[in-house]
């Protein structure tokens, strides 16, 4: 389902419309857009709509303001892609999908660094519930991971501070990535296809930054200065 | 001067926002302030039950939004204090009947009609929820000392910073103290850690609330409630007043001290 007559691309999937918003001032295009909508509202009507704005950088509020924007319209904003991991982060603690792979089942695409050679996102804040960070790469994060937060790497993951909610390192399969952290209070570790097996009881008194590892079969949790990557 | 426009959240329901947004409007209009609280909860509005106002509802929240009266009519004037008014949120509506942008400009209209504007938020982190804090200035999230209603005030921090408004400071509603003795409850410092926000007050779990629920007249009015001392505090604290948190008479002997250093 094409729709000839706009000058956005707009694809049908089963989930609903993917809505493509090239370069230019960000005002005017949503303006357009937005005029657009209004002028066929019977077609956009209650639709689930994502919106790829490819590698624009969008600030929250910009987002926020579409989406409600939308919302008059009742047409519900679902999932904003974009190759800026800027938009990615913003339009994830907003909550909205930025996963292709949500509209179209099966690519299953892990979002890339934009930076090339440096394959680690690093996220300056902490990480509340309902967050939730997929990354093709290592991970670090200079906060906390608060319970009902996830994060997926395919690489490994460095929290700067307590990990309270779920941590999957080595998502494709590798078996040498590890979980850092200055503390870990969860028991939902998973390295490559193994998850953490005993239920984590918070008794020792650490003082010191803790490490998740693959040893055999299982994951073990040590002092960090006791255990040295191997590569 | 203009007002300041306090929006009252939660995420989780029944924590405590309605008797919270009651209670620090008495206090704010006990002293001397000119106060106006918004019940945004459409659909489910309470706060005129809370605040003993039932009886005199003409017009709502809706009815301004969409025209059919002006913002005075509105707003409803307290038994007890002049300078106090509500407006209700409507009861046969939904909170699609409003928008963000409605209640930003509601906002501003009512910026000269006051000092602050108190709003009461839905529970949820829908419409209703953005509708409610699009205005606000500063925000007040309200949480018991239990772990979900911390994991839904989280969540709420994490989507108030998604907006880029001012941090959200906290309150901890219903503490228990003996129960924190007992190791039963979450404490303060439990909470405070997970969340990592200001706090502006700890309420304590006080039967004279539901009394005066029942009875239209926050607890404020209760001179020896000690809920009602704590949320006259947290005006006190709104208006910028210095005041040390209450001492919710933990029983801080020899032994519980010893124990809890070998904790």
């Amino acid at each position: 389902m094409i729709e000839p007559k706009s000058k956005f691309p707009i694809k049908g999937f089963r989930e609903g419309l993917l809505i493509t918003i090239g370069e230019g001032d960000w005002q005017k295009q949503i303006d357009e857009l937005l005029l657009h909508i209004d002028g066929q509202q019977e077609f956009f009507e209650g639709a689930k709509v994502a919106i790829d704005v490819n590698e624009r950088k969008l600030r929250a509020a910009e987002v926020s303001k579409l989406r409600d924007k939308l919302a008059d319209r009742r047409v519900s904003l679902f999932a904003l892609l974009s190759k800026s991991a800027a938009t990615e982060a913003v339009a994830e603690t907003l909550g909205l999908s930025t996963k292709k792979s949500d509209l179209k089942s099966g690519t299953g695409e892990l979002p890339h660094a934009l930076h090339g050679g440096e394959n680690a996102l690093i996220i300056h804040k902490t990480l509340r519930s309902g967050a939730s960070v997929k990354f093709a790469g290592d991970v670090v994060v200079d906060g906390d991971v608060n319970p009902g937060a996830e994060i997926m790497a395919s690489g490994s993951i460095y929290i700067w501070g307590i990990l309270r909610g779920t941590a999957h390192a080595g998502i494709e399969g590798s078996r040498k990535e590890l979980i850092a952290a200055l503390e870990i209070e969860t028991s939902h570790l998973r390295i490559a296809d193994v998850d953490y097996q005993e239920p984590k009881i918070k008794v020792r008194i650490k003082k010191k930054a803790e490490k998740a590892f693959l040893d055999g079969k299982n994951i073990k949790i040590v002092d960090s200065d006791q255990y040295k990557r191997l590569e | 001067m203009t007002a300041k426009i306090i929006t009252v959240t939660s995420g989780k329901g029944g924590v405590g926002k309605t008797t919270a947004t009651a209670n620090i409007a008495v206090a704010l209009a006990q002293m001397g302030q000119r106060v106006v609280c918004l019940d945004a909860d459409i659909g489910l509005r309470n706060l005129d039950v809370v605040m003993g106002l039932e009886n005199r509802i003409v017009y709502d929240l809706v009815d301004v939004i969409e025209g059919r009266c002006r913002l005075k009519q509105a707003m409803i004037r307290d038994k007890r204090f002049d300078e106090l008014h509500l407006i209700p949120a409507a009861q046969t509506r939904d909170k699609n009947a409003v928008s963000p942008s409605d209640m930003v400009k509601l906002g501003d209209e009512l910026r000269e009609e006051a000092d602050w504007v108190i709003i009461d938020s839905p529970a949820g982190i829908e419409r209703g929820f953005r509708n409610a804090i699009a205005p606000a200035d500063e925000i007040l999230v309200v949480t018991n000392p239990d772990v979900s209603a911390v994991r839904d005030a989280d969540r709420i921090i994490g989507l108030i910073e998604a907006e880029q408004k001012e941090p959200a400071k906290l309150i901890i509603n219903r503490m228990h103290p003996e129960m924190v003795q007992r190791g039963d409850m979450l404490d303060a410092q439990d909470v405070l850690d997970l969340l990592a926000v200001k706090l502006i007050g700890i309420v304590p779990e006080d039967e004279h609330v539901i009394i005066s629920t029942n009875v239209g007249k926050p607890v404020v009015l209760e001179e020896k409630s000690m809920a009602g001392q704590a949320f006259r505090n947290i005006s006190r604290r709104l208006m910028g007043d210095e005041v040390p948190l209450l001492n919710l008479d933990y029983k801080d002997d020899f032994i519980t001290k010893l124990s809890r250093i070998f904790k």
